[in-house]
């Protein structure tokens, strides 16, 4: 398979890439942060992406859904993150779906997703860094288990209809699909510095019935839900990065300082081609993954830690070069590429950072 | 072709390669001097490298994807993709190194007449003559379209004067692609390109020791030499279409350098046996940048071929790859620490270690310097004003 996008994977990206800019562009987001908006991101909107079937998109079509695979979940979020849309189509219709596919979760969840009524969120986290460790125990209980913990970090945690939450059990890890009102489970919603919420989840002894496990007890799905999460972050990264380049590529034609095009600059022709660089080298490696990942290959693992520590790093590199290049400008709360700044920022942290990924290769490797 | 057809080819291919490639042509080369590369009077370091050569000439093999009336192979992308994965999967070695097959190919086939292609592109393939390439001079390097060597129009055929530095094996080689001057009126519309033979009367070369113990680099002189017109590609002042396409397959070749090689990678056979956390990190980070641009190596080749790449994507790809490859050298050699300081022991496989990290610091500057590349994103990629 060619390593570009086919002609209907670039038709989809096109859709997206107008109904996104048009109904959900930078200035939505900034609305929603200036009204203190307490859902986080848009109903309305969520409804409009399933109306297009762009919540479908890895559903399978026996199930209803478009069938398609993680390139083209990829080209969807990629336009998000250039417009820096608040949505839960990341955590919802990629990670969540990707965990349930093929369970008897499907049948109860996929309509409310597909509907675009239904919203997930993913309970992974403990700690300030991804770091695999799961302290959450679940207990067998009656004819369920008992959840006993505390998760950080979780996107959407405090609106969500769904959590799916990964706890120790006696012989591994588990994933159980959990209703936002079960009784003991308190949500903090935590507004980051990209004026998302992320809720602090507490379970004090939270009871779920036997069939709330997706997949086998022990064996949780986590490699599948976290390479789909780990995937869509970095096309999201590859939006963001992308989007803050365009704009700073746009500004160094339009700015003049010395009573010339400060793009006339070598010093900042250079550093502005590197940047370029860097991000297209990242988004053959997002590619390379999502490709990987839909052919089912074993070496998709690798290819998806290269693809999110390389996203993480070109997609800081071109937040940071936007704010420098843009100049005082930039420091402002009025303009946009701040927001670019801060959302790469929160991306770079979510299911992994760039030095999380370097070692889990080191480690592949034999180092 | 069909998927059947295809299997079909790689067995076969398979099995000739079995049959043919001799054991020690799949061990790793250990250094320069095991690589092959043709020419009249041809070096070898051990009589299989003459063998393997040959074998894959005859087949056209040397050249898979060029058309077989020029030597070449005739094969399909398909199968030349096929080719490469099981040469690839037995470690072939590979059969011919060639500025010929690299370089100069690739624009006989798009300018040339049809008899410089008969002349020249069968012996290319078959290793017969080796190429060096007359480019920079010594003041006009990044500059290169400031050249002076000239080119007089004498009849039938032009005199040559001038001098050429950097040229890659200028004293191995048999005959020269060189840029000249035919028009000084104009800079980059006043450039021809022509090819002629080292023996002529006039030519002259020089090596130039470099700071790593090696010498491919040679100062060449040219004294009246005598060029027929006839060894003029493409049109008289037009050798600049001609020098820059040549230059996008040349960064092509250049930035394949940051891959690393098949067999195993010293850097991280290093750290395998031990580094300290932070040398660690970096490698490790490193090796996110290596794969990641592994897959850019992979995405440019199939958007060339299908003709989506920007034609200045070369430029990129030359960038980064050569900057990473000067990286990974650098990381092998603290990941080694001492015994790759070793000039010549058993510990530093022979000093190709500290001589191969020496060699990388070149990358950046031949074929167009970093900063040339970076000048060419920024102007005809990214479209930043002058």
């Amino acid at each position: 398979m060619p390593l570009y996008l086919t002609d209907e994977q670039t038709m989809l990206r096109d859709t997206a890439r107008d109904f996104v800019a048009e109904h959900a562009p930078v200035s939505h987001m900034r609305r929603l942060r200036d009204a203190n908006d307490a859902t986080g991101f848009s109903r309305d909107l969520w409804k409009q992406f399933a109306e297009l079937g762009l919540t479908g998109i890895l559903i399978p079509e026996a199930d209803n859904g478009l069938g398609l695979g993680h390139v083209e979940a990829g080209v969807v979020i990629e336009e998000i993150g250039r417009n820096l849309s608040p949505s839960p189509f990341l955590t919802t219709a990629v990670a969540a779906v990707e965990a349930l596919k093929g369970t008897p979760h499907a049948a109860r969840w996929f309509p409310g997703i597909l509907a675009g009524e239904t919203v997930a969120a993913l309970a992974i986290d403990e700690r300030a860094k991804h770091d695999g460790c799961i302290e959450m125990k679940a207990e067998r209980s009656g004819n369920g288990f008992r959840l006993t913990g505390a998760k950080q970090f979780v996107a959407h945690g405090h609106v969500a209809d769904l959590l799916l939450v990964a706890a120790t059990t006696e012989h591994g890890t588990t994933l159980f699909a959990v209703p936002t009102d079960a009784n003991g489970l308190t949500a903090d919603p935590q507004r980051l510095a990209d004026a998302s919420l992320a809720a602090r989840l507490t379970f004090d002894g939270v009871e779920v019935d036997a069939d709330a496990v997706v997949g086998e007890v022990d064996q949780a799905p986590l490699a599948r839900l976290l390479a789909a999460g780990r995937t869509g972050a970095s096309a999201e990264l590859l939006g963001v990065g992308g989007g803050a380049m365009d704009m700073t590529v746009t500004y160094l034609k339009e700015r003049k300082q010395f009573g010339q095009l400060i793009g006339s600059f070598q010093a900042l022709q250079h550093r502005a081609a590197h940047l370029y660089s860097e991000m297209e080298v990242a988004r053959a490696a997002v590619l390379k993954a999502q490709q990987l990942l839909d052919a089912g290959d074993e070496r998709a693992a690798d290819a998806v830690s290269v693809a999110k520590a390389m996203t993480s790093l070109a997609t800081t590199l071109s937040v940071q070069e936007g704010i420098q290049m843009h100049g005082g400008i930039g420091m402002t709360d009025e303009y946009d590429i701040g927001f670019y700044m801060k959302r790469a920022r929160v991306l770079a942290e979510l299911f992994g950072d760039a030095n999380f990924h370097a070692d889990a290769l080191a480690q592949a490797a034999g180092y | 072709m069909s998927d059947t057809d295809l299997e079909t080819f790689r067995a076969e291919t398979r099995a000739w390669l079995e049959a043919n490639c001799p054991e020690t042509m799949r061990t790793p080369m250990r250094g320069e001097k095991d690589a092959t590369w043709g020419g009249r009077n041809p070096e070898f370091a051990h009589p299989d490298q003459k063998l393997w050569m040959d074998r894959m000439g005859e087949r056209g093999w040397t050249v898979p994807d060029w058309p077989s009336a020029y030597g070449g192979g005739g094969l399909s992308p398909a199968e030349t993709k096929i080719l490469r994965e099981e040469m690839a999967r037995l470690k072939c070695r590979n059969p011919l190194n060639s500025f010929g097959i690299s370089m100069l190919g690739p624009a006989l086939l798009k300018y040339g007449t049809e008899e410089q292609k008969l002349e020249h592109l069968p012996r290319i393939a078959r290793g017969e003559i080796r190429w060096c390439q007359g480019y920079s001079e010594p003041n006009a390097g990044s500059d290169l379209a400031g050249l002076q060597a000239s080119a007089d129009d004498a009849g039938d055929h032009y005199i040559v004067n001038g001098q050429k530095v950097w040229t890659s094996y200028a004293d191995k080689a048999d005959w020269i692609f060189c840029l000249v001057r035919t028009d000084k009126s104009s800079k980059q519309g006043g450039i021809s390109f022509v090819l002629f033979d080292m023996a002529s009367e006039g030519v002259s070369t020089r090596p130039i020791l470099l700071i790593s113990g090696n010498s491919p680099f040679c100062e060449t002189f040219f004294d009246n030499v005598k060029v027929p017109k006839a060894n003029r590609v493409h049109d008289e002042n037009k050798g600049w279409d001609v020098a820059k396409y040549l230059l996008g397959h040349e960064r092509e070749m250049i930035s394949g350098m940051g891959l690393g090689g098949p067999a195993g990678d010293p850097m991280i056979d290093a750290a395998r046996k031990g580094v300290d956390p932070i040398l660690r990190g970096q490698i490790a980070l490193f090796q996110v940048r290596s794969q990641a641009f592994k897959a850019m190596s992979e995405r440019f080749i199939d958007e060339l071929k299908a003709g989506r790449a920007h034609p200045a994507q070369p430029s990129m790809m030359k960038y980064y790859g050569t900057e990473l490859n000067k990286t990974r050298h650098e990381l092998t050699m603290a990941a080694g620490g001492s015994d790759t300081l070793e000039w010549d022991s058993e510990a530093s496989n022979h000093g190709a270690a500290p001589r191969a990290w020496l060699r990388t610091k070149a990358n950046s500057i031949e074929g167009g310097t970093s900063e040339i590349q970076l000048n060419i994103i920024a102007k005809r990629i990214l479209d930043l004003p002058s």
